[in-house]
């Protein structure tokens, strides 16, 4: 569904997308795993046309992204930090947002199932960091659309909120959409994603199953994996 | 593109800015009526807010709703909506809004006025037209200018330069070059200096307009040919059209490039 072909990005000297080449499987979850600055969120960026990169492709249903608009119509990101209208309300901002899009968006029984329904009148700047990642959760999965974005879902989120969106995520896979997220949660990695991709300092340093990666680098826990691909590339680096 | 301008200026009428400058317009419109007695003295009052405050004030919304919309701009960026129609969409909402809040501001004071007294309406019409596309203009630069910069300061910074260089320097400049090179016929080199600045084109636009013309000599008297004739008011209306269009053109260029 998606492609990322040898993609390259600069930010000054910083190479923060070292020629990363990913697939992205259609009707599976998919998590993008890597410490803070190793290009996550500028991977997902030049996906959705915000990042322009130096070279490569990015392909959306095989199609090149570069320059076009039309294919976010199947595209819904959700961002890490909440980019909202602070003087708007909530319902205002929900109303807004399909306006925009120019399509149609269900968020009943996701205001409910959040608890959104407690503070809909309530203007965005006056909400606190846990319910503004509520309403963004809503903003992401009110739409019908067959991929979703989702940057560090779980940041705020109260432990109810978290199974509510763990419940959601597996509804959302059995309808047959795809789900790329990032996150710092192992454990809710684990239980989530089908595939890994696991980037450092731009470079992809693995991709496939959570047992693979288990495999791969003898571990009982992908926190344990993943802290092994860190100290090992750190060693890399001192040898070098 | 259009709901993106629709959103704009709800927005701004909710902040109550669009609001405040037109309550700002509608005292000065009334006060330089009331106590500057003469009409055509007040035209020249008009006149200086039309082309050095309009442009200022258009500078500053400009960056300033720029950059307080950064975040929302960005959410817009992850939709499906053209990259252009973004910025774009921004651009024209605030000049409308800020526009309007001009003409009516100006406006109503000045049809109180037409109604006590016989006085010529065409030459404030041109007056509040040509400051509509001054605002327009300097709005458009001045996002220009923060779309190109991360840095709010030196975004502001870059801006006001910009205004300060069109509203300011540039007479400046051109006078002394026109005392320095007085010994050539420099009429042609004046009028086609002045199609280089905005504000330059809507004051000779204005002033030619006005009586007082007569007293600007045979620079003036060629002003006049040219300007007053139907193929001057042509081509002058054509260059500020195209003034109008050098942001749309940067806006659309400079957004192409950028990472957000």
């Amino acid at each position: 569904m998606v492609r990322f072909i040898e993609v390259n990005k600069k930010f000054g000297k910083l190479q923060v997308l070292d020629n990363v080449s990913i697939d992205v499987e259609e009707g599976i979850r998919t998590a993008i795993l890597g410490p803070n600055g190793s290009g996550k969120t500028t991977l997902i960026k030049t996906l959705l046309g915000m990042v322009i990169p130096d070279s490569g492709e990015v392909l959306f249903k095989g199609e090149s992204v570069l320059g076009k608009y039309k294919y976010r119509r199947e595209i819904v990101y959700m961002p890490q930090i909440a980019l909202f209208p602070q003087n708007l309300t909530v319902k205002e901002l929900l109303d807004l947002i399909p306006k925009l899009r120019m399509q149609p968006a269900k968020y009943d029984g996701l205001i409910e199932r959040f608890g959104v329904n407690e503070f809909m009148h309530k203007k965005m700047n006056a909400l606190s960091g846990g319910m503004r990642q509520k309403v963004n959760l809503v903003l992401a999965f009110m739409f019908d659309v067959p991929l979703i974005i989702l940057d560090e879902p779980t940041n705020g989120l109260d432990p109810v909120a978290v199974l509510e969106l763990k419940k959601l995520l597996r509804e959302e896979e059995e309808k047959g959409r795809t789900i790329i997220f990032t996150s710092h949660i192992m454990d809710f990695v684990q239980q989530m994603a089908d595939r890994i991709v696991f980037l450092l300092e731009g470079v992809v340093k693995f991709k496939g199953t959570v047992e693979e990666i288990l495999q791969e680098t003898d571990s009982t826990s992908l926190e344990e994996a993943v802290a092994s691909l860190i100290l090992k590339s750190q060693k890399v680096h001192n040898y070098a | 593109m259009l709901k993106i301008i629709g959103y704009v200026i709800k927005d701004l009428l909710r902040n109550r800015w669009t609001l405040f400058y037109f309550l700002f317009y509608l005292l000065v419109g009334f006060a330089i009526l009331i106590f500057s007695g003469d009409f055509s003295k007040s035209m020249v009052s008009f006149l200086q807010i039309i082309l050095i405050l309009t442009p200022l004030i258009g500078t500053l919304f400009g960056v300033m709703y720029y950059y307080n919309s950064r975040d929302f701009i960005e959410l817009l960026l992850a939709q499906p909506i053209r990259r252009r129609d973004v910025f774009i969409g921004q651009w024209l909402g605030v000049s409308i809004s800020l526009g309007t809040s001009l003409v009516l501001g100006l406006g109503i004071p000045f049809l109180w006025y037409f109604a006590q007294y016989e006085v010529a309406g065409d030459q404030f019409v041109l007056l509040l037209l040509l400051g509509f596309a001054l605002g327009t203009i300097f709005t458009g630069l001045s996002m220009a200018v923060s779309v190109s910069t991360d840095n709010k300061i030196r975004g502001f910074g870059y801006a006001l330069v910009l205004w300060l260089l069109m509203a300011v320097v540039y007479d400046g400049f051109l006078l002394l070059a026109l005392i320095a090179f007085r010994d050539y016929p420099l009429e042609k080199f004046a009028l086609i200096a002045t199609m280089f600045n905005p504000i330059d084109l809507a004051r000779i636009t204005i002033l030619l307009k006005l009586d007082i013309s007569a007293l600007m000599g045979y620079t003036g008297a060629v002003f006049r040919e040219f300007l007053g004739s139907t193929l001057g008011m042509i081509t002058a209306s054509f260059v500020l059209m195209l003034w109008v269009l050098l942001p749309f053109a940067l806006i659309t260029f400079i957004a192409k490039k950028r990472d957000f």
